[in-house]
């Protein structure tokens, strides 16, 4: 792997993690650390192991082999897909969570999430009514509702058309901005993924191949893929993972 | 847990459709199988042909017996539609108006006048099915046999009270009627009381000794006939049933109509309700967010459960409130009810559940509650004796181990008090309901799979 993590203290750790399903090895290895505030991208292709890697650090599945720390707070999972009553308006989703995470005052939380995602003036729409985009941003307020330190988006962007999915980044970059919440999300847009993430964590077939900043990747691409250095980045990329042999 | 339960219902008002649906329908399988099984079969409409000659009598010996009335005995058990010829006969039974046609020929009083002559010929009916249906046929055969049966049972019995009362007259004597004219009847009793007046006169000797060979023989013939009077009143009903109930004390028929539609609602509510909102949870992609650290899966289960339980005592309950009007319901005993509701409520939840666990999407969920539950509550009101005994073993071994028996068991018990008792089917139910219980939670794991 081209580069860890920094210096400062990490609210999350993961070591040596290892997942198999049967014969396949989904995780080889992988390490992963992100600091109060940072904003990390997971990327590479479909079956890279994105998905599996999140579910293990929020607790959903666990690791065969390795170990995750969370050094202090609880950690925020965003599906992919999600996760909401549909038929509930925005404000009953809010405050049903708000409910189920003992939120002293639930209906003092519920405004201030609708204030966060900014759509206090649908707090009484069906949420199958709502847009996929306004959708994915009660689903990351659900999220939230855990007061997490650390928040794991799942490609939270798939199936937003362009205005949508600028909104929503909008939105991520206020949390890790303002509020110094950890966000660590998902992709296989690889555009995405530098304009937004801090750093890149890239994953191929179960293996890191890359943990560093948007620039250390793009000289990492430049240094083992030369022929394809004057392409766009994308192609680039695509080159690299092929000299790694994915 | 009370979240969950509140955001369930809310989720129930919200789609007022499924809600109706979920309480409308079960109601009306409830209604139809509690008036399916507690009316009688209607009628069956029979078309009738009676040519017999209005002055057409059966005879015994001289005497010829009053008129039979088998059409009106006939026409009392099924709906005769009379018609005039065999070939309308025959219309109606093709077209379906009728479900057979019965045809007593002209010649009927004479063939039974006839088994008393030395040419003897057989009495017959004539009988027009049609089979086009093999239960209606099965149906059909099973009526026309018990009428005939009947109409023979009549002719013996005014042949045996005729010829009873003929033997009657023989031994005790009185006035013989033939054609309209009284003729005095000696009788075998007066014959030795005359007989013994006569002998008191007579000195001893031959004459005297074969008076009392006469009067002997009197005397053995009085007690013979008496005999035959008796065996001849016994002979158009020679076995008579003598029922002796071994099993519990059922409850009236009306009582067990409801007690069936009572169950049916409960069930349906229950299973439906518990396993589409259990798969409703994965479908929202809902479950893994909830179990993270949110509510347990077992939790989880017990409000599903807790929500089958609650809306299926409500439904069940207005449906007995409902019924209430046209039936008599002994509302003192509601905490016996509210027992067997919970209890089966809990159980068919459970069951519920489990289907919920097993599959992952409503739809496909509410199509396997359909079909498992219909089939198995009609395979639980399979009476024993009506199918083979080791098909009822298997029917008795399948009905155990699915909540909708010994939930209709309780509910009767609860209904009625000579309803079989209350303690057993709760246990039973208890027992499925942990059963059930463990099944979805094992199943439930499939559910974190991501």
């Amino acid at each position: 792997m081209e580069a860890g993590s920094g210096n400062a203290v990490d609210v999350l750790e993961a070591r040596g993690l290892v997942k198999r399903f049967g014969e396949r090895e989904a995780l080889r290895g992988v390490d992963l650390a992100a600091e109060a505030g940072e904003l990390v991208a997971v990327i590479g292709p479909n079956g890279a192991g994105k998905t599996t890697l999140l579910s293990i650090l929020a607790g959903i599945s666990k690791a065969d082999e390795g170990e995750v720390r969370v050094s202090a707070g609880k950690v925020g999972w965003v599906p992919q897909q999600a996760a909401l009553y549909r038929r509930l308006t925005v404000e009953e989703n809010l405050l049903l969570f708000a409910r189920l995470e003992r939120h002293p005052d639930p209906h003092g939380s519920v405004e201030g999430m609708l204030g966060l995602t900014g759509l206090g003036e649908r707090r009484g729409e069906v949420v199958a009514r709502l847009s996929g985009g306004n959708q994915q941003r009660i689903n990351i307020a659900i999220g939230l509702l855990a007061r997490p330190s650390v928040l794991l988006l799942d490609e939270p962007s798939v199936g937003l058309d362009p205005r949508q999915r600028a909104r929503l980044w909008e939105f991520i970059g206020g949390l890790a901005g303002d509020h110094g919440t950890t966000v660590i999300f998902s992709t296989h847009d690889i555009q995405e993924a530098e304009r937004y993430g801090g750093r890149m964590l890239v994953l191929a077939d179960g293996e890191a191949l890359f943990d560093g900043s948007a620039e250390e990747l793009r000289e990492a691409v430049r240094r083992e893929a030369p022929e394809a250095a004057d392409r766009d980045f994308e192609t680039a990329f695509v080159s690299f993972l092929h000299h790694r042999g994915h | 847990m009370r979240w969950l339960l509140l955001k369930d219902l809310q989720i129930l008002r919200r789609s007022p459709l499924q809600a109706f649906l979920l309480v409308a329908y079960p109601v009306l399988i409830a209604v139809l199988v509690g008036f399916a099984i507690s009316r009688s079969p209607e009628k069956p409409r029979v078309a009738f042909l009676d040519e017999i000659p209005s002055d057409a009598r059966v005879s015994v010996g001289t005497q010829q017996l009053p008129t039979l009335g088998i059409d009106k005995r006939i026409c009392g058990r099924v709906e005769c539609v009379r018609v005039k010829s065999r070939g309308e006969a025959l219309d109606e039974v093709r077209s379906g108006e009728v479900v057979a046609a019965l045809i007593l020929p002209a010649d009927l009083v004479d063939r039974l006048n006839s088994l008393s002559t030395p040419n003897p010929q057989v009495p017959e009916v004539e009988a027009i099915v049609n089979e086009d249906d093999p239960l209606k046929a099965r149906i059909v055969n099973d009526r026309l046999t018990a009428l005939l049966t009947e109409a023979n049972l009549v002719i013996a019995r005014r042949i045996a009270h005729e010829g009873g009362r003929f033997v009657g007259l023989v031994v005790h004597g009185g006035q013989l009627k033939i054609l309209g004219q009284a003729i005095p009847f000696l009788g075998l009793a007066n014959t030795a009381r005359i007989l013994r007046a006569v002998r008191a006169s007579l000195p001893p000797g031959p004459l005297r000794d074969s008076l009392d060979q006469v009067l002997r023989f009197t005397a053995l013939t009085r007690g013979n006939l008496g005999t035959a009077a008796a065996l001849l009143t016994r002979l158009s009903q020679p076995i008579v049933a003598d029922k002796q109930v071994v099993s519990a004390s059922s409850p009236p028929l009306e009582v067990f109509a409801i007690a069936v539609a009572a169950t049916f609602t409960l069930a349906f509510v229950a299973i439906l309700l518990v396993a589409g909102s259990l798969a409703l949870e994965r479908e929202e992609n809902a479950f893994a967010r909830l179990t993270r650290g949110l509510v347990s899966p077992s939790g989880l289960l017990t409000e599903k459960v807790a929500l089958g339980v609650a809306v299926g005592l409500a439904v069940t309950l207005l449906m007995l409130a409902g019924l209430t009007p046209f039936v008599p319901l002994h509302w003192s005993r509601i905490g016996l009810w509210l027992a067997a509701i919970l209890a089966g409520g809990a159980a068919l939840g459970a069951a519920g559940a489990a289907l919920g666990a097993a599959a992952r999407e409503v739809r496909a969920v509410s199509l396997l509650a359909f079909m498992v539950t219909l089939p198995l509550a009609f395979l639980a009101l399979i009476p024993s004796g009506t199918v083979g005994a080791g098909l009822y073993d298997v029917i008795k071994v399948i009905s155990a181990l699915f909540p909708f028996k010994p939930a209709l068991q309780a509910i009767t018990a609860g209904l009625d008090s000579s309803g079989p008792s209350m303690v057993s089917p709760l246990i039973h139910l208890l027992a499925l309901t942990v059963a059930y219980g463990l099944l979805a939670r094992i199943a439930l794991r499939r559910f974190t799979a991501v």
